[in-house]
C-alpha cells in the first residue's frame, strides 16, 4: 500500500517548512528520495528536514561535496546528492549505501539516479516547476506494517 | 624540509612533493592521463573505491616525477577533511601506514584552508610572490564559496561562507539550464566573453546586508524562470547575454564580499583560489579592485587552482614545523566544524 499526497508552495521558505513537517514522521533507517528537476526546491526541502530534527548547523546543497552529514538533533540526517553520480554502480561505488538504513535519516537529491533508491526507500518526494514562484510536490510513504500512514505534513 | 603530501577528499587522489613548503617538485592528480593508462585508463568515475586503484600509482609517479625515494621524505601531509568519507579514509590509511613503515612525522590537513595556501606554490627555479600575512583568501569552487582570514600560516577563520550553492555549483547548473554541455563554467566563460553583461538584471543576493556569506540558488532559479518563460531554445545571441549577465551577477558577489572582507579585517592582499579561479572575468574584475585599492592580489596557476596534493603538502609543511603531529588513531573529518 502507498499513500499519496500532492502540495503546492509558493516560496523556497514554504517548501523548508514542508520539508520540517516531514522530519517529525522520521525514524532510524529512514531514507527520502527527493526526485524532479534542477531548481524544484530538493535542497529546501532538505534544509527544513535538517532544521525539523534539531540540527543547528547550515544546509548547503551537496551537488559537488555528495555527501553531508548534520549531527546533534534527534536523528543524524545523511543528506546527498547524485547529481554528479551517473548511475546505480556508481552510487555503489562511491559507498553511499553504507549511510542508508543505518543510525539516522538518509535524504537523496536526485534519487532517481539511482533506481534501486525509488524501491528501497519508505518515502518519495518528488518536485515539478509549476511557475517562477510555485512547486508542485508529490510525497509518497509506503506503507510498511499493514499500517496506513496518510502523509499530512 | 621535504614534504609528501596526499589529497583524496572526493573526486581525485593526488600526490605531491614539495620542497620548504613552496618549491613543487611533482604533482601529481589521479584525472592525468599518464595515470590513467596505469590503472585502467577509463574515466574516472566518483568513487571511493577508485581511490584505493589510484593511490599508489600516483604516489609512485609523484616520487619518480621529483627524482626521490621514500627515504628522501622528511614528512607526510595528508587531506584529513571535509569531504567525502570513504574518500578520506584511503589517503589517510595510506599516509598512517606510511607514517608507521617509514617513521616519518604525520599532520592531517584542512582541504579548503589548503585550497588558500595553493598561493605559495612555486615551481623549481621560478620566483613567484606570495601574499603577506595576515591575508584573505576567497576559495571558490564546486564544492564551497567561502571566505578565511589568516593571520599566519595556520591561524585562520572562516569570514563567510554560501548559505546554499557554492560559485562552481551555480555555473555548472546555470550552464545546463541553457544546454551548454560540460563543463559549464568554461563555456559560460567563452559565450559571456562576446554578450552583453547588463541584458538581463539578475539578483545579487545578500548584497545590501552587509553579510560577508555568499548565496547562489535563487540566481539559478531567476534563470530557470527565464529558460522557462522563453517560448523556444535561445538563440545563440540570448546565450552570449544570459551567460554574460548570469556571470557578471557571480562576478559580483564574489568581488563585493572580498572587498568588503578585506576592509573589515584591513588586510592588504587578498588569494583567489578553487577552480571558479580560472574564470577570465573573475579575474578581470579582480585584478581592477587590487589596482583600484591598491592591494596585493594572488591568483594561483589553474593547475593548483583545482583540487591537487601540493596544496596539502605547503599546509602540512607549517604544522609540521610547529609540531602538529597526528597519531595513528587520526580519523577522517567529513564535516569540519566552522565550515
Amino acid at each position: 500500500m502507498e499513500e499519496t499526497v500532492k502540495y503546492l508552495t509558493s516560496s523556497p521558505e514554504e517548501t523548508e517548512r514542508l520539508g520540517e513537517g516531514l522530519s517529525e514522521k522520521l525514524r532510524a533507517g529512514d531514507c527520502v528520495a527527493l526526485t524532479g528537476e534542477l531548481g524544484g526546491g530538493k535542497t529546501s526541502f532538505a534544509r527544513g528536514m535538517a532544521r525539523g530534527l534539531g540540527s543547528k548547523g547550515g544546509v548547503k546543497s551537496p551537488s559537488f561535496t555528495i555527501l553531508n552529514i548534520y549531527e546533534g538533533g534527534r536523528l543524524p540526517l545523511y543528506h546527498m546528492d547524485l547529481y554528479r553520480i551517473m548511475g546505480q554502480e556508481e552510487f555503489l561505488f562511491a559507498g553511499l549505501d553504507e549511510f542508508i538504513h543505518g543510525n539516522g535519516a538518509a535524504v537523496i537529491e536526485w534519487a532517481e539516479r539511482a533506481p534501486s533508491l525509488l524501491r528501497d526507500c519508505r518515502i518519495t518526494v518528488s518536485f515539478r516547476y509549476v511557475s517562477d514562484t510555485e512547486r508542485e510536490i508529490e510525497v509518497r510513504i509506503k506503507d510498511d506494517a499493514g499500517k496506513h500512514e496518510k502523509p499530512v505534513l | 624540509m621535504i614534504v609528501l603530501g596526499i589529497e583524496s577528499s572526493c573526486d581525485d587522489t593526488a600526490a605531491s612533493v614539495l620542497e620548504d613548503g613552496r618549491v613543487v617538485l611533482s604533482s601529481i592528480v589521479s584525472s592525468q592521463e599518464s595515470i590513467h593508462a596505469k590503472y585502467g585508463g577509463v574515466v574516472p568515475e566518483l568513487a571511493s573505491r577508485r581511490h584505493i586503484e589510484a593511490i599508489v600509482p600516483v604516489i609512485e609517479e609523484a616520487l619518480s616525477n621529483a627524482g626521490k625515494t621514500l627515504d628522501d621524505i622528511d614528512g607526510i601531509a595528508v587531506t584529513q577533511g571535509p569531504g567525502l568519507v570513504g574518500s578520506l579514509l584511503i589517503g589517510l590509511s595510506f599516509a598512517k601506514s606510511l607514517s608507521l613503515a617509514k617513521g616519518l612525522p604525520l599532520t592531517g590537513v584542512n582541504h579548503i584552508e589548503a585550497h588558500a595556501h595553493a598561493a605559495f606554490l612555486a615551481e623549481k627555479g621560478e620566483r613567484g610572490g606570495a601574499p603577506g600575512f595576515p591575508f584573505v583568501a576567497l576559495i571558490a569552487s564546486g564544492g564551497h564559496t567561502t571566505l578565511l582570514h589568516f593571520e599566519d600560516a595556520t591561524a585562520y577563520r572562516v569570514l563567510g561562507q554560501t548559505l546554499d550553492d557554492s560559485a562552481g555549483e551555480a555555473f555548472d547548473k546555470v550552464a545546463k539550464l541553457l544546454g551548454l554541455g560540460y563543463p559549464g563554467g568554461a563555456a559560460i566563460d567563452r559565450l559571456a566573453r562576446e554578450g552583453d553583461k547588463g541584458a538581463i538584471d539578475f539578483p545579487r543576493p545578500l548584497a545590501s546586508k552587509g553579510s560577508l556569506d555568499f548565496s547562489f540558488s535563487g540566481l539559478k532559479t531567476s534563470m530557470l524562470t527565464y529558460v522557462k518563460n522563453l517560448s523556444g531554445p535561445p538563440s545563440e545571441a540570448l546565450l552570449r547575454d544570459l551567460s554574460a549577465s548570469f556571470q557578471e551577477a557571480v562576478v559580483d558577489s564574489l568581488v563585493t564580499k572580498a572587498l568588503w572582507a578585506l576592509r573589515a579585517t584591513g588586510a592588504k592582499d587578498l588569494v583567489a583560489a578553487g577552480g571558479v579561479a580560472s574564470n577570465s572575468r573573475f579575474r578581470a574584475r579582480l585584478s581592477e579592485m587590487a589596482e583600484e585599492e591598491g592591494l596585493g592580489l594572488y591568483i594561483p596557476h589553474p593547475r593548483y587552482c583545482t583540487d591537487n596534493a601540493a596544496m596539502v603538502a605547503s599546509l602540512g609543511f607549517h604544522q609540521l614545523e610547529k609540531g602538529r603531529l597526528a597519531g595513528l588513531d587520526m580519523n577522517a573529518k567529513p564535516t569540519w566544524e566552522g565550515f
